[in-house]
């Protein structure tokens, strides 16, 4: 066994605000409580200003580990780690930028990752598709997956799926010198008497895949998002701020990072009844001059409402968020050629854009994570 | 913005009425035009209630008179009024004004000119429903401004300017004018009442500009900001506090020319101090048993004056400097009391000596608290404070004790 070449180590997990906060939390404090199993010393916690937390949108939590308490001191003198050893994400699609508040812009996944860090995202996509889905990067940092779609555990009931032993048989794969495979798999052992949990962990630790990413590999075809936050003598008295006009869209928040799945809408088949306008949380549906109603993907938080509340089977379908380039509006594309825009709609969706076809079994397979747990609405506890 | 007009062009036709405090508030609610006004029972306060309801019940007043569940709705409904453009007014007392005290802090916060007056009294238990400062004192940290009156006069001619800066766009916060219960809510004086031409001249339309929230102007009020920008916000409510100092000098000039009343300072009220050696120094409705106690005093050859504050919130730091180190030593009275504080002492104590503390010439401060709950200060008390604030000059560390005036052992 090796002693850690450094005093300290900073993971963070970034997750979707509300459905993976325990999640969260019990990577975090189970990677404190694994390194205390060899001495180390630990804290974990949640970035407070993302509490009260919102369906989906990014949240961090994080842990730090060190050799000894003044160390740990040290490392805790900034409350916020601008730097991070391991950036973990519980949900590949993450990685397409982390937009928390409206002032802090979309911030590449790999933002805090120290050079030759490691940024590890549980997933069932190959490395590749992660990569072609990150923002290009700064530095150089090694990304790991491990198998594991999005996890929506609960926030109030925890639906054990076991991300969280995976990760942590990833991390100790990775970061053998402050969490060792064995102090985690004995801190599983106790905490849940369970074999198939301690197996859990080995597996995330054997299935773990390395990919060394140089600077400048990765996308820049995401959009930027800045924000510079005003000063005392610019900002507006008494606690006010532009709101918007009717009609009108934030231009500095976008919501879109809070999106697992989108909505991917069939508009030969939309009968526009009106029910995904009337019940989407948040007015991101546009009539058409047709009307129809047309996905503004920019505001979408991709929480599946309107593909529940659609009465025509497959209109409106759920679909992988890793699959798309853009959040540009589709019914312009579907006006210009609706035989072009049915072809990209059933390679998005894996459904016939044909209603008289009936393809369920193409649909589970093309559309990933979009499994029924998958969904935050559904997924949230409230049924337990 | 000075006023244009002749000085005390108005003066001639002003009426004469025999009102108490809480009536000389309603009478300011009435010539200054008031859209919305809350009220809650709770006295002293509610003299205003009843004053203001028989005003409209008369015709005589037509203001939007909403009577709340409690003191929290109450100081809600007009933060909203506020907020929407409504000139309004709100006041409570003791408890009454601690159970609106989220809403009394967020008024501040959002630079909502609302104005109230705190009819001071004693805080229960044990119910008390005599003056003492605390209620007031506790919204002294929030950004509230707060003026003290001594009088039913200057009750209604504070209330006129508590609108007139407030609102100023410079300032935007909130004020709380200090009303002692009993001695000045519910006694009443003769008082003079301005003509509506001469209100209306010194107190322009209330205009929130482009904070008011309407359809027309889509804004959010208040949103969540976490750490990321709330330093900013306090930042810029303290330069709103900073700049009130001035407002509040400017009103005055123009308050003084327009109706001739107000004193030489718009801070302090000096009685007796040219050559005096010692002085007293309070708020409130204290002011006339010492004022009393000092021309009998005088006679007896004793250099002795008094000092007494208006406003409490801005805090006139530079004025109490100057007028106080004229000084061998000054007795500051409490009429409130800060449990555990620096020597045991008043509120006013002892922020009037961390004003001084950097000053070379600085008179001795000593503390006394007097009259709770109430309690009359009677001659007896006055020359003991006297007494006690001239054996205090000799040695400035000797005002490092505050004394308690007329209380049973």
């Amino acid at each position: 066994m090796n002693d850690p070449k450094e005093t300290s180590i900073t993971v963070e997990v970034v997750y979707r605000g509300i459905f993976q906060k325990t999640l969260a939390q019990r990577i975090c404090r189970s990677i404190v409580l694994a390194a205390r199993k060899r001495g180390h010393t630990g804290t974990a916690f949640a970035r407070y200003g993302d509490s009260p937390e919102r369906n989906g949108v990014p949240a961090k939590q994080f842990a730090v580990v060190a050799i000894n308490d003044l160390e740990l001191e040290a490392s805790m003198a900034k409350y916020e780690p601008a730097v991070v050893d391991v950036s973990i994400a519980v949900d590949d699609t993450l990685v397409k930028g982390v937009e928390s508040w409206a002032w802090y812009g979309r911030q590449p996944i790999w933002k805090p990752v120290k050079k030759d860090g490691f940024l590890l995202v549980t997933s069932d996509n190959s490395p590749a598709d992660v990569l072609a889905q990150t923002d290009e990067a700064e530095r150089p940092y090694t990304l790991v997956t491990v198998p594991g779609g999005a996890s929506f555990a609960g926030l109030w009931v925890f639906k054990d799926d076991h991300t969280d032993y995976r990760v942590l048989g990833a991390l100790a794969r990775i970061e053998p010198e402050w969490v060792r495979l064995d102090d985690v798999k004995a801190l599983i052992k106790e905490q849940t008497k369970d074999e198939s949990a301690v197996q859990s962990a080995q597996y995330g630790y054997d299935a773990a895949k390395l990919r060394a990413v140089k600077a400048g590999e990765g996308t820049s075809g995401h959009e930027k998002l800045q924000f510079t936050k005003p000063g005392w003598t610019t900002m507006r008295p008494g606690i006010v701020v532009d709101a918007r006009k009717p009609g009108e869209r934030n231009p500095q928040y976008k919501k879109y990072t809070a999106r697992t799945l989108r909505p991917v809408v069939n508009f030969d088949t939309c009968i526009k009844c009106t029910m995904c306008w009337l019940d989407c949380p948040d007015e991101c549906f546009e009539v058409t001059p047709e009307g129809h109603y047309e996905v503004v993907y920019q505001a979408c938080i991709g929480c599946g409402i309107c593909a529940q509340v659609c009465p025509v089977k497959d209109c409106i379908v759920m679909v992988d968020e890793l699959r798309f380039e853009d959040n540009e509006d589709k019914w312009q594309f579907w006006k210009k050629d609706h035989d072009g825009y049915n072809k990209w709609f059933e390679a998005k969706s894996g459904v016939s854009a044909d209603p008289k076809v009936r393809t369920p079994a193409a649909r589970q397979e093309g559309a990933g994570n979009a499994n029924p747990a998958a969904n935050p609405t559904s997924a949230s506890g409230g049924d337990d | 913005m000075a006023i244009q007009v002749k000085e005390r062009e108005h003066q001639d036709v002003e009426t004469e009425q025999l009102m108490s405090g809480c009536e000389a508030i309603a009478e300011a609610i009435r010539l200054a035009d008031v859209d919305v006004m809350a009220a809650y029972p709770i006295r002293p306060y509610d003299g205003v209630m009843q004053a203001a309801a028989k005003l409209i019940a008369n015709g005589k007043m037509d203001v939007e008179y909403i009577v709340a569940d409690g003191e929290h709705s109450q100081f809600e409904i007009v933060k909203h009024a506020c907020a929407v453009g409504s000139r309004v007014f709100v006041g409570s007392s003791g408890v009454g004004w601690f159970y609106a005290f989220e809403a009394i802090a967020v008024t501040a916060g959002l630079r909502l000119p609302v104005v109230a007056i705190c009819g001071n009294r004693a805080l229960d238990d044990p119910g008390a429903f005599g003056t003492e400062h605390n209620d007031s004192l506790a919204v002294r940290d929030l950004g509230w401004l707060l003026p003290w009156a001594e009088t039913a006069q200057e009750a209604m001619d504070l209330a006129l300017m508590a609108w007139r800066v407030g609102e100023d766009k410079r300032v935007s916060l909130p004020v709380a004018i200090g009303l002692d219960g009993a001695f000045l809510t519910h006694s009443q004086q003769i008082v003079r009442i301005p003509t509506q031409a001469a209100v209306n001249t010194f107190l322009p339309r209330f205009d929130l500009g482009d904070r008011l929230l309407h359809p027309d102007n889509p804004i959010t009020i208040a949103p969540q900001v976490d750490q990321d920008w709330l330093m900013e916000i306090r930042m810029q409510n303290d330069q709103a506090m900073r700049k009130a100092h001035d407002v509040v000098s400017e009103a005055h000039a123009d308050f003084k020319k327009l109706f001739g009343r107000g004193g030489d300072s718009p801070f302090l009220d000096e009685y007796m101090t040219d050559d005096a050696e010692y002085v007293v120094f309070g708020q409130g409705t204290l002011a006339l048993p010492m004022k009393v106690a000092i021309r009998r005093l005088r006679k007896e050859g004793h250099k002795v004056g008094l000092v007494r504050l208006k406003w409490f919130r801005p805090f006139p730091t530079q004025e109490i400097v100057k007028s106080l180190s004229r000084f061998k030593a000054v007795g500051i009275i409490d009429r409130d009391y800060s449990f555990g504080s620096p020597h045991y002492g008043g509120v006013l104590y002892n922020e009037v000596r961390s004003a001084l503390y950097s000053q070379e010439k600085r008179p001795t401060i000593v503390g006394f608290i007097a009259g709770l709950g109430g309690r009359e200060i009677e001659q007896p008390m006055a020359t003991e404070i006297f007494e006690k604030t001239k054996a205090a000059a000799s040695d400035i560390k000797s005002g490092d004790t505050c004394h308690w005036i007329g209380v049973r052992s």
